[in-house]
């Protein structure tokens, strides 16, 4: 047994500092790896922040609505087993004088994976009250599915609610019980905490986050913070810029055969498969794949696409979609749909924000055919997708009307030359027309 | 037919403003011209096209091939194209 701090994670090479917004564990709660126990507020977003280690909460050291430098130990973990082995132990935070007794564990959750705590998180379920039926008592995912039906069904119960409506009810002190949902099943959404009276302002304009960001102040800030990387960018990195236009007639053919099998739900967009293409050319040519730190390029064996949303209202953020080659097409819509869902509605977590080994713009959603990309510091290389275009094509010696798109790279000179990222486009030019095999 | 509501128009017209507000919050429907192309008013990219799509589904039962997707990117063509798909005999 040991204390672990817990601390504020640097979430992208902008961020210096993060405000902390809500605590979602109390002293004497057991966390597992993984497991989202706090929410910061960054020039950027909303972030849910997740434990990187098993153990229980010892003591929250920092009070939300405080704004404290990237690094600062938030919390202090008993961590269940040995921390690993360093040098020394002078990393560790000396112990305030008066510090507090350790907290008994007031409640001990039963075991569950960390895709279960979240499905009960997301539901609205405490896990301490689930009986778990898999083996040695670990709660599945059908135990909190019915213990969401339970709750739901039993009139002021848990309410099921979005984590949006669930932020939204904290800040404006309202009970969730007490709000009609609207959503599936009854869910609670945020639209309907906006129309629920306050607890202590009835009727009254919701109250500004504690140490939060009014939507002004956000805009602002996030300018500000795309405007500091983007500068960075500019002066650190020796931008080079490749532009190549791809036949992708035949690859939509294939997606709109692919689609027409599928509801709609499930349908695949051409966005999914640009990025699909992209992970596996980036596995082929690794050299455009990682990041510029302390003077030289390290490759990263994965690959996690950072992916380019706009942001409704302004902004941007490159939220990384996680080992991005090892999914297949549909797999890879049905999380480029969360992760931008997420991105949208500030549920990022910390680590998508921060894990991009390349980044993705596909400005073609805007109509413009060509973008020259400005790479996201540490990485290498950001890769542009333009509009899908109808054009006239030679093939094979006779003039034809093709869809076609350009992809741009823009490769950082200290990593590589120009002709590293020629071997990127033709690769990625390679798969598009091997569409079968994406 | 076991689904004797008719929905009228309006019925429909509501459910796609409904589901545009939800999914381009805070834009003032009122002012989009009818016939204008809803993804440059509202910025709408190909994901919240598909959640328009998506949710018309839901909403309304009406599964729109990708075919059809180009008579749905205005107001007024979304809402015709919704009523001939729910008009009895389709």
């Amino acid at each position: 047994m040991s204390s672990t701090p817990f601390r504020m994670p640097t979430l992208g090479a902008d961020m210096e500092s993060g405000t902390l917004l809500e605590w979602l564990v109390q002293p004497g709660d057991e966390v597992h790896r993984g497991q989202v126990v706090a929410v910061i507020d960054t020039a950027k977003s909303a972030i849910d922040i997740e434990s990187w280690d098993d153990g229980v909460v010892e003591r929250l050291l920092v009070q939300p609505g405080t704004t404290v430098a990237v690094g600062t130990p938030l919390a202090l973990l008993t961590t269940t087993k040995a921390p690993e082995a360093t040098a020394s132990g002078t990393d560790e935070p000396a112990p305030p004088a008066a510090r507090a007794a350790t907290v008994p564990r007031a409640r001990s959750a039963p075991p569950a994976s960390p895709v279960v705590r979240r499905l009960a998180d997301r539901l609205g379920v405490d896990l301490a009250s689930v009986a778990g039926t898999g083996k040695d008592g670990r709660v599945t995912h059908a135990d909190v599915e019915a213990a969401a039906q339970r709750t739901s069904a039993r009139a002021g119960g848990t309410r099921r609610a979005s984590p949006l409506a669930r932020r939204r009810a904290a800040e404006r002190g309202v009970d969730l019980a007490s709000v009609r949902g609207t959503g599936p099943s009854g869910a609670v959404l945020a639209a309907d905490i906006e129309r629920a009276p306050s607890a202590d302002r009835p009727g009254g304009e919701p109250p500004p986050r504690p140490g939060g960001l009014g939507p002004e102040d956000r805009a602002a800030a996030m300018r500000a913070a795309i405007g500091a990387l983007m500068s960075r960018s500019k002066q650190e990195i020796p931008h080079y810029y490749l532009a190549h236009t791809v036949d992708v007639t035949s690859a939509l053919a294939r997606l709109q055969s692919h689609n027409a099998g599928l509801p709609v739900a499930a349908r695949v967009l051409p966005a999914a498969l640009f990025l699909r293409a992209t992970a596996l050319a980036a596995r082929r040519v690794p050299e455009v794949n990682g990041f510029f730190v302390d003077g030289s390029f390290h490759p990263s064996a994965a690959v996690h696409l950072g992916v380019a949303v706009n942001l409704r209202g302004g902004g941007l953020v490159t939220p990384a979609l996680h080992d991005a080659d090892d999914l297949g097409l549909d797999d890879l819509m049905a999380a480029l749909r969360d992760l931008v869902a997420r991105a949208r509605a500030g549920h990022l977590r910390r680590t998508e924000m921060s894990d991009g080994t390349l980044t993705v713009t596909n400005l073609g959603e805007r109509g413009v055919e060509l973008v020259h990309g400005v790479i996201v510091p540490p990485q290498v290389g950001l890769v542009g997708f333009g509009s899908v275009v109808r054009r006239p094509w030679a093939v094979d010696d006779m003039l034809t009307v093709r869809s076609v798109v350009t992809v741009t790279f823009s490769g950082d000179h200290r990593a590589g030359d120009g002709h590293l990222g020629a071997r990127f486009l033709s690769a990625l030019d390679e798969l598009m027309q091997r569409p079968e095999e994406l | 037919m076991t689904d004797n509501v008719t929905r009228t128009r309006s019925d429909i017209e509501a459910e796609v403003r409904g589901l545009l507000e939800r999914i381009a919050p805070g834009v003032d429907l009122q002012s989009v011209p009818r016939a204008a192309d809803l993804r440059g008013e509202l910025d709408l990219d190909s994901m919240d096209f598909l959640s328009f799509v998506v949710g018309l589904d839901e909403r309304l039962g009406v599964e729109i091939p990708e075919e059809d997707y180009p008579e749905m990117t205005t107001l007024d063509g979304a809402v015709d194209y919704l009523l001939s798909r729910l008009s009895p005999g389709h």
